[in-house]
């Protein structure tokens, strides 16, 4: 498995416990319009998604971040 | 053509449902007469004030009056001017020297609001590449501060301790580091545990500022806010704070012992860039300032007045935001808007005005009934209010 793809893995393990709806879950899905986070949630599997890569995702880069592939995308270039 | 305005329907639509039962729009109340900080007369009814911040009931002190009044006859109704400009007059300079004093720090610098405060020194101080790590509960002025400015963002969850120093560890080396903390939070009045994060944020080698809005004049041996309170106001970079609650007129400010402090006056916008404040106001504002330093008595009656109200309002079986009462701010937890309203209005009907709190200002899509006592209640009124809880619960099925 190449790194982006674990990095892909790992998010929509992550995802899973705040995926009340049981939304299908997949690159092009939206946080915001798909899964139907509040900022409460949001602020948890940000920090959830911080701990397991070691990063901080600031509220300008999540700003910038609306689908699952974006975020892969965001923590393959936190990590370099 | 697209209307801008379209964005706010849902709004509009929610308000309207909820006006079409024949509730008063909570957000529209008018005060006709005040005569004096815990009565006004709203809707022609004589109604006890339990959410104005007014802590210390500084509003109609006879000498805070007689001092705006002066003013008014001897500088005039208004500066028109900057402060930078010629927006600083006598009185300026007096109420600075008496925040100096209150605080017993180097400088102070006052702006026309409280917002300004944290609005110009958040988004000055902070720039690009620096960091600005911060409670998820923050006021709206400390998020606009922030949005104004150019620094990474980064929320923690709130008075989580272990959730700052995380995210502090995580900052890129050689990135200058702001945390914000509120000493009082005002949706559900509970504090922050500051000695600790004050000292995590230094060991850090963050900037540490603290908004103590709902403390001043209140909290600590002087009435300096929480940080006082929890020994650790000397670790403090910056502290904010209102003219608008405790002191009793309106005004912003900060105060800080940092030495190159002054330089703010001609770098930070929201400072330079409006009117300074009108002479009565700082007049005012100096005269209350001076009288709360020496308000031991007042306080311990606020405190009292504050846990019994708390306990009150428990064994009647109201659900609120603080286990213990850790401020002035005690707040009622409604189960939804709709309910929250109508037992808004169920008290303004028996003679009590508190704030009806929703979403966005409140945490966790929470609707509130927001109470906020006076150190000028007597021990009558706050029986009185707990008997208006009583027969407002009750009437609207709150509480059985």
């Amino acid at each position: 498995m190449s790194d982006r793809s674990q990095t892909l893995a790992k998010v929509l393990e992550l995802i899973e416990p705040f995926n009340k709806k049981g939304v299908a879950v997949s690159e092009s899905t939206r946080f915001a319009q798909d899964l139907e986070w509040d900022s409460l949630t949001v602020l948890d599997f940000v920090a959830n998604i911080e701990d397991e890569f070691d990063v901080i995702i600031s509220m300008n880069m999540q700003a910038e971040i609306e689908t699952v592939g974006q975020l892969v995308d965001a923590l393959e270039k936190l990590k370099a | 053509m697209t209307d801008l305005f379209s964005k706010f329907d849902p709004l509009i639509e929610q308000r309207e449902a909820l006006l079409k039962t024949g509730l008063t729009d909570p957000f529209n109340l008018v005060m006709e007469k005040v005569e004096s900080p815990t009565v006004a007369v709203c809707n022609g009814k004589r109604t006890i004030l339990l959410g104005t911040y007014n802590y210390m009931g500084m509003t109609f002190d006879p000498d805070v009056i007689a001092a705006g009044k002066e003013a008014l006859d001897e500088f005039g109704s208004g500066t028109t001017g900057s402060r930078v400009l010629n927006g600083t007059y006598g009185g300026h300079k007096a109420v600075e020297q008496a925040l100096k004093d209150f605080y017993a720090m180097d400088h102070a610098m006052v702006f026309s609001t409280g917002y300004q405060a944290n609005l110009g020194v958040i988004s000055t101080i902070a720039g690009k590449d620096d960091y600005i790590i911060l409670d998820i509960d923050s006021h709206a002025s400390i998020y606009d501060g922030c949005a104004m400015g150019n620094a990474q963002i980064v929320p923690f969850r709130h008075n989580d301790i272990e959730a700052l120093e995380k995210r502090l560890k995580r900052v890129p080396e050689g990135a200058g580091k702001l945390v914000v903390l509120e000493g009082v939070y005002s949706m559900l009045g509970d504090i922050a545990p500051l000695k600790e994060m004050v000292a995590v944020s230094k060991a850090n080698g963050a900037m540490v500022l603290v908004d103590e809005a709902h403390s001043m004049g209140f909290i600590g041996e002087h009435g300096r806010g929480v940080a006082e309170a929890q020994g650790t106001i000397d670790d403090v970079d910056f502290i904010i704070g209102t003219f608008s609650k405790s002191v009793g007129t309106v005004g912003g400010f900060c105060v800080s012992n940092h030495p190159k402090f002054e330089i703010l006056r001609l770098v930070c916008r929201p400072y330079v860039f409006t009117a300074s404040l009108p002479p009565s106001v700082v007049a005012t504002a100096a005269t209350s300032i001076r009288k709360l330093m020496d308000s031991a008595d007042k306080r311990a009656h606020l405190w009292e007045n504050s846990k019994r109200l708390h306990q009150g309002l428990r064994q009647l079986g109201f659900q609120l935001g603080t286990d213990e009462p850790q401020s002035a701010i005690i707040a009622v937890i409604m189960p939804d808007l709709e309910k929250g309203a109508t037992m808004w209005e169920a008290l303004l009907n028996e003679g009590l005005y508190v704030n009806l709190a929703r979403p966005p200002a409140t945490p966790a899509g929470m609707t509130l009934l927001r109470c906020s006592l006076c150190a000028l209640h007597s021990e009558d009124q706050v029986g009185e209010i707990l008997g208006m809880f009583a027969a407002a619960g009750r009437a609207t099925g709150c509480i059985s």
